[in-house]
């Protein structure tokens, strides 16, 4: 047993003793060094197994002649890019990708702000509210994707029927581009928009309340307080929520691949997404090599719009 | 990062402002956001206990049918898709996925937190920026190492890569630093308790009420995640969304035992939901004031 800040009460008796104890605190010295590495080290080693060395050899299998069967094959420098670039399916994957993300963060975060900014007035049964707006966020994407799916079906949806009972022509959810774009980003806010919500009803109340009841005095309506003083003071948790969408927002393919029975992102491409066009090469063609090249084309977009994001901010930070 | 902690409480709002009970508007916002919460689930149950042709009629039926039990039956005992082992498999995944996070989390987040040793702030930094990549995207070369250990196809391919998590790492760090008093390390260590012994019978009762919420979400994320066990799993050995993207892929599609599929796989969260439903919204609360 290793005893530290062993004060020993009568002083020891004889030789062993003395060597025991100078030894339990050698024992115990190195356990006060070594414990802390020893603690965290399941974490950084198994982040880098599972999560870092996974990424970092995508680059190498993107610059590989790499298939299902037959493993590694040559190093081909930026060949794997340069089909990838010249495909038009990647350019459009690319365009839907970011149409899908922008339909969905845009209203997603206005929504979440309008709902957050009710939230957090002086509600009766506050608890019941906020879990409330949350429910949808136990639903799996999978299963979202399904009900939606079927509720924007182009001849007998739930949707279209309740359009045609308005005398609107039937719209095509899923053989129009812009349609389809709308139903998905509309399964992702579903999904998130209480969530998004909660976390920004969080940052409103951190907001001294000083600053309100001062802007009261100076006769400012509500409105004119969630613009001048709200949204402002949001900033950092503002950013954190579109930083955050970004990064999964770009890698969206649970909801376009189920959102017909095929999977392969429509007839027409009109909504695969970059992820879908990586599991195409990747588990449809088997080509390993072009789906690392896509992977690690994303994987820099989304580091490039994450540094934009942040520049953006700053630039803002600065002026005002 | 603003300081508004775990424990302490914030003061009541004063009364000046905000302080009258909102009007029925808000009441009625709040109420229509709700139904719209609520409104696809029962949807999926209108369809999910109606018949094939529920879906295809002109007029729609706003009540269930008395089919669920028969379409339920149905995605239990079809061929094609293995539901119940996908839901065996569920829960033995997020269970040891969260354990083994949790476990990890609070090691690593105690230490960061309370102990002092060099390197620590670095490190910690880097833990924070990890949080933000996209490791997902790795995809490529871990189904490549998971072929290569016989290990495609198993529970083990979609657990392994699953067992740590920076933000968990980071959210333990919060809450431990906080909420661990000094004082109570050091009255352990002076009573001559080894530094595990310190952490297993301080550290980790302490860190309890975090744990579970970092539990509850951790579990949550590993049944509804799809993409990887989507690629790693084969059809015969799903977990839950696995087995649900089956129901669809069949060539007939009837959507009254896809939706009866959707209605079985959500009603395990959404008791999860109505036991814990509020620690998941003073969970995401805190994370998002740390965050």
């Amino acid at each position: 047993m290793s005893k530290t800040a062993a004060w020993p009460v009568a002083p020891p008796k004889d030789e062993r003793s003395v060597r025991r104890i100078a030894f339990s605190q050698t024992l115990s010295r190195w356990d006060v060094k070594i414990s802390p590495y020893l603690y965290i080290s399941p974490f950084f080693i198994l982040f880098a197994i599972t999560g870092m060395f996974p990424l970092a050899y995508t680059a190498w299998v993107s610059v590989h002649e790499w298939n299902l069967i037959g493993g590694q094959g040559d190093f081909v420098w930026f060949d794997n890019y340069a089909f990838v670039l010249s495909q038009p399916p990647f350019w459009i994957a690319l365009r839907n990708t970011f149409s899908i993300f922008l339909i969905s963060a845009v209203p997603q975060i206005a929504f979440a702000l309008l709902i957050a900014a009710v939230l957090d007035r002086n509600l009766r049964a506050k608890t019941f509210w906020r879990m409330g707006v949350l429910l949808p966020y136990v639903v799996a994407p999978v299963a979202v994707t399904l009900i939606f799916s079927n509720m924007f079906g182009d001849q007998y949806g739930l949707i279209n029927n309740l359009l045609g009972n308005l005398g609107i022509e039937p719209i095509g959810w899923h053989s129009d581009v812009l349609a389809s774009h709308i139903a998905i980003a509309t399964m992702v806010n579903f999904r998130w928009t209480g969530y998004t919500a909660l976390i920004l009803l969080a940052a409103m109340q951190a907001i001294p309340r000083d600053y309100y009841e001062a802007s009261m005095i100076d006769g400012a309506g509500m409105v004119r307080q969630f613009f001048s003083i709200t949204i402002p003071q949001l900033r950092p948790t503002l950013i954190f929520v579109i930083v955050t969408s970004t990064i999964g927002g770009l890698q969206i393919f649970d909801e376009p691949r189920l959102y017909d029975s095929v999977g392969q992102g429509g007839a027409s491409s009109q909504w695969m997404t970059i992820t879908i066009y990586l599991y195409n090469l990747g588990w449809g063609q088997l080509n390993f090599g072009r789906a690392a090249a896509v992977a690690w084309l994303l994987f820099l977009i989304i580091v490039l719009v994450g540094l934009i994001n942040v520049a953006i901010t700053r630039s803002i930070a600065k002026a005002s | 990062m603003t300081g508004t902690g775990f424990l302490e409480r914030r003061p009541r709002r004063r009364r000046l402002v905000n302080g009258q009970r909102p009007g029925w508007m808000a009441y009625g916002f709040l109420t229509a956001v709700m139904l719209g919460s609520m409104f696809p689930i029962y949807w999926s149950f209108l369809i999910g206990s109606g018949d094939a042709s529920t879906i295809n009629q002109q007029d729609i039926v706003w009540w269930p049918g008395g089919n669920f039990l028969t379409n339920a039956a149905a995605v239990l005992e079809s061929d094609s898709v293995n539901f119940w082992r996908a839901i065996g498999n569920s829960i033995l995944v997020s269970t040891v996925v969260s354990a083994s996070v949790v476990l990890f989390s609070t090691l690593a987040g105690y230490t960061f937190a309370k102990l002092r040793f060099r390197g620590r702030d670095g490190l910690l930094i880097f833990v924070i920026a990890t949080m933000a990549v996209p490791t997902q995207l790795g995809v490529v070369p871990l189904f490549i190492a998971m072929s290569q250990l016989q290990l495609a196809g198993t529970l083990w391919a979609v657990i392994l890569p699953a067992v740590v998590s920076a933000f968990g790492v980071f959210w333990m760090t919060q809450y431990l630093a906080q909420a661990l008093p000094y004082e109570l390390i050091e009255a352990a260590r002076v009573d001559g308790a080894s530094m595990i012994r310190t952490f297993w019978s301080v550290a980790l009762p302490a860190a309890r009420p975090a744990a579970a919420m970092l539990a509850l979400f951790t579990f949550i994320a590993t049944w509804t995640n799809f993409f990887w066990p989507f690629i790693v799993l084969d059809r015969q050995n799903p977990t839950l969304p696995v087995a649900l993207s089956l129901l669809q892929s069949n060539y007939f599609v009837d959507y009254s035992v896809v939706m009866a599929g959707v209605i079985l796989s959500t009603i395990p969260l959404l008791i999860l939901f109505v036991v814990a439903g509020r620690q998941l919204v003073s969970g995401i609360m805190q994370g998002a004031v740390k965050g």
